[in-house]
């Protein structure tokens, strides 16, 4: 069952993806990267991570996109045209893309993968709550980094003022 | 249920805490200082910026870490915030009047400069690779928004969506190396990732992971074949934000290179040796060879600063203690050398006409000498000329790669530094050699007075080459500091 | 239960395929799309890894978790300020190529 699950949004995600990289109108690639996000939420289900799927919706799904597609229509950029691309460039992607891809492939497939199968069952989850134990490890062990990215979140929003604000000239 | 925190230790982060500090200050300063008094938000940062130097200097040999083992103060740590926050103070004493010549003086300037210090620092201090990712992003956001800051001017624009869109792309990279190392040793502290290594030493996922690691730090201290995107950035981008990145994103970013290479990874020291000193020998020659073409002076600075970040991956590749306290000396001589040699194109600018082809430069030593002076001790300094602190500098990386059996690296670097000397001396013969031009403004060129602040930084900045090099015991004393592990 | 290498290589695939959007395509947007797909890999990773590999000390260790909630996080903030960024070049210069921006200048 999990095995379906699995093959089902894993196919979904790796299309869209296609998708996303291969369709000219930015419009349609940024639906097919909305696609993206919710197969991969999916995943981190059926990983027992409720609390990263629901982030990657709200987050990635909510508001990422959103603003990539209001960005999108805000701007109107029209159709990616292939033609008057420099020539060498997309298959040159495709050759960098490619030759990671096989060299990841060919070492994950045959990679010695740690046995263990971690310590949380999904029971011992539920026992503990996922999104509590996120949240306690926030405020004590992780608290440097929590503190570091409020800083980073503070930093976003005086830029993105900085850069897109209609300056009043004095 | 009942929240055990960890040992804060916060004594450990006073020296990023009260640069954040300085920051919010500045952010909330700039709300109620009127346009006439901005500059007043530049002196605020200078002195949270020193008063976080005491600081710095206060917690030296404390040898401890915070918040649980993922940040330490240890004296390779502190020398690198010592290196950073230097570099901060001379960029803002260039920025004062720098930003009110480009019509550009906001106090969001300093405030965006100080988190990135804080990110610096983080990234320098770091013993965690969370935080060390964490504070990289921290230390790049506001410099993608510095390099496009002056919005107004399409290069300052295009080199900050550059900067964005090539910083972003090697964020990718290196977490995904983060997420292999995490996968293959099952930390992300670096002790532990040590320990996880010296039991179980091989696994093609930790060489997958370190090797996407190191593709993320290439491109972050812009090493070949990820360093084309730092000649169109710093041409792009205003002058002292150009000041600013080029020395103290490299100390920040270095610092967490070679920690994570020391600390974490040197149970593979076998397998990424050899490929990091080809890297190394690509990026001189290529640095190098490159600048002997440009025309621009800013260009010209971007590619020697990648040549030096070939001289410093000498080091990384010599390991042990006097690999990092080589690189470490280095970093510091590099900080002031660079610093000054972008203090003085300032200075030698014309309000906010800068002068940028070297053509520019004819007759400089005439009309400013104290510039043109401060230009050429510095630019004899990246040249590696005796008594200066570059020469110091290099002798002490070239020496520990010797020591440690790399001599033909050695070689490889001394003979790129001659190379360097010619383009190094072209805007020196140009100044000293050539007779004035009209400029293009037509006017006689070179007549503004230098402002003093920029003429202050420039000073500490020959002053302190001229005293690393001819009494650099004790700055390598203080660089001779190991890691907490 | 579901092998690991499933999920890597999943993950694997999805990272080529930004890294290829993120090379072929010259619109800034599409560049940035690309770089996010790039990332949602390498969350993937860290969800996979925390679910099946044993940590190195820690008791209660969901470090896998929260990384990746770093990553969104991030992703968030790096969004704002590329799409800013794109605001700030459209309105000066009527363009989101990269091309007319120049990027692939050697």
């Amino acid at each position: 069952m999990d095995l379906i699950v699995f093959y089902l949004f894993a196919t979904l995600a790796v299309i869209a993806a296609l998708g996303v990289v291969a369709l000219r109108n930015p419009v349609h690639a940024a639906l097919c990267l909305a696609v993206v996000f919710i197969s991969l939420a999916a995943l981190y289900v059926l990983l027992s991570a409720p609390f990263v799927a629901a982030a990657q919706v709200m987050i990635y799904a909510g508001a990422i996109l959103i603003l990539f597609v209001f960005v999108i229509m805000l701007l109107s950029p029209g159709v990616d045209q292939g033609a008057g691309a420099l020539k060498w460039q997309r298959p040159l992607a495709a050759v960098f893309g490619l030759a990671l891809a096989v060299e990841l492939i060919l070492v994950l497939a045959s990679a010695v993968l740690p046995a263990a199968r971690g310590q949380y069952t999904p029971e011992r989850l539920a026992q503990i709550g996922d999104v509590q134990a996120i949240g306690a490890l926030l405020f004590t062990d992780f608290l440097l980094p929590f503190e570091i990215t409020s800083l980073l979140l503070l930093v976003a929003m005086v830029g993105v003022i900085v850069l897109a604000k209609k300056r009043v000239r004095s | 249920m009942s929240l055990s925190v960890p040992d804060l230790n916060l004594r450990i982060v006073v020296p990023a805490l009260i640069v954040s500090i300085t920051a919010l200050v500045v952010l909330l300063g700039e709300l109620v200082t009127p346009a006439a008094r901005k500059r007043w938000l530049g002196y605020t940062s200078l002195i949270g910026l020193l008063i976080a130097v005491g600081a710095t200097f206060g917690l030296w040999d404390a040898h401890a870490t915070a918040f649980g083992g993922m940040i330490a103060a240890d004296n390779f740590g502190l020398f690198l915030t010592l290196v950073i926050l230097l570099g901060a103070l001379l960029s803002v004493l260039l920025s004062v009047d720098f930003l009110r010549a480009h019509q550009v003086e906001h106090g969001e300037y300093y405030m965006l400069v100080l988190s990135a210090v804080v990110g610096m620092i983080v990234m320098a201090t770091a013993t965690d690779l969370i935080v060390i990712f964490l504070g990289l992003e921290l230390l790049s956001l506001p410099l993608y928004i510095l390099a496009a800051f002056k919005r107004e001017d399409g290069p300052s624009l295009e080199a900050g969506l550059k900067y964005f869109l090539l910083g972003a792309f090697s964020s990718a990279f290196f977490l995904y190396g983060i997420a292999f190392v995490f996968g293959a040793t099952g930390a992300t502290n670096l002790t532990k990732i040590a320990a996880a290594i010296a039991k179980n030493p091989s696994g093609d996922l930790l060489l997958v992971g370190a090797g996407l690691l190191l593709v993320g730090f290439a491109f972050k201290v812009a090493l070949v074949p990820f360093h084309w995107w730092t000649p169109d950035v710093y041409a792009g981008a205003p002058t002292a934000v150009t000041a600013f990145m080029s020395v103290a994103v490299k100390a920040a970013a270095f610092g967490a290179f070679f920690r994570a290479f020391f600390v974490a990874l040197p149970g593979l020291a076998m397998d990424w040796r050899a490929l990091v000193a080809l890297i190394a020998v690509l990026t001189m020659t290529l640095g190098n060879v490159a600048a002997l073409l440009q025309s621009n002076i800013k260009r010209m600075l971007a590619y020697s600063s990648i040549a030096h970040a070939g001289y410093i991956l000498v080091a990384l590749v010599a390991m042990g203690a006097q690999g990092s306290s080589s690189a470490l000396f280095y970093l510091l001589a590099y900080t002031l050398t660079n610093l000054g040699a972008f203090g003085a194109v300032i200075a030698l600018s014309d309000g906010a006409r800068e002068r940028l082809e070297i053509g520019d430069y004819a007759g400089a030593a005439q009309k400013q000498p104290f510039a043109a002076a401060a230009l050429t001790i510095c630019l004899l300094s990246l040249a590696g000329f005796p008594p200066f602190a570059g020469f110091v500098g290099k002798f002490l990386i070239f020496s520990a790669a010797v020591e440690t059996g790399w001599a033909w690296l050695a070689v490889i670097g001394v003979l790129n530094s001659l190379v360097s000397v010619y383009f190094y001396l072209r805007p020196v013969v140009q100044m000293y050699m050539t007779e004035a031009q009209p400029g293009w403004d037509g006017s006689a060129t070179l007549t503004t007075r230098i402002a003093p602040l920029v003429a202050l930084a420039l000073a500490i900045a020959v002053v302190g080459v001229l005293a690393l090099g001819l009494f650099p015991t004790p700055a390598i004393a203080l660089a001779t500091g190991g890691f907490v592990r | 239960m579901i092998p690991l290498n499933f999920y890597l290589i999943l993950a694997a695939a999805l990272f080529c395929i930004g890294l290829f959007g993120a090379l072929a395509r010259r619109n800034a947007i599409g560049i940035l799309i690309g770089i996010e797909l790039m990332l949602n890999a390498v969350n993937i990773n860290l969800v996979a890894f925390w679910r099946y590999i044993k940590p190195a000390g820690a008791t209660m260790d969901l470090a896998g978790q929260i990384f990746a909630l770093f990553v969104i996080t991030l992703a968030a903030a790096e969004a704002a300020i590329g799409l800013a960024l794109v605001i700030a070049i459209y309105r000066s210069r009527d363009t989101v190529n990269v091309e007319d921006v120049n990027l692939m200048k050697w």
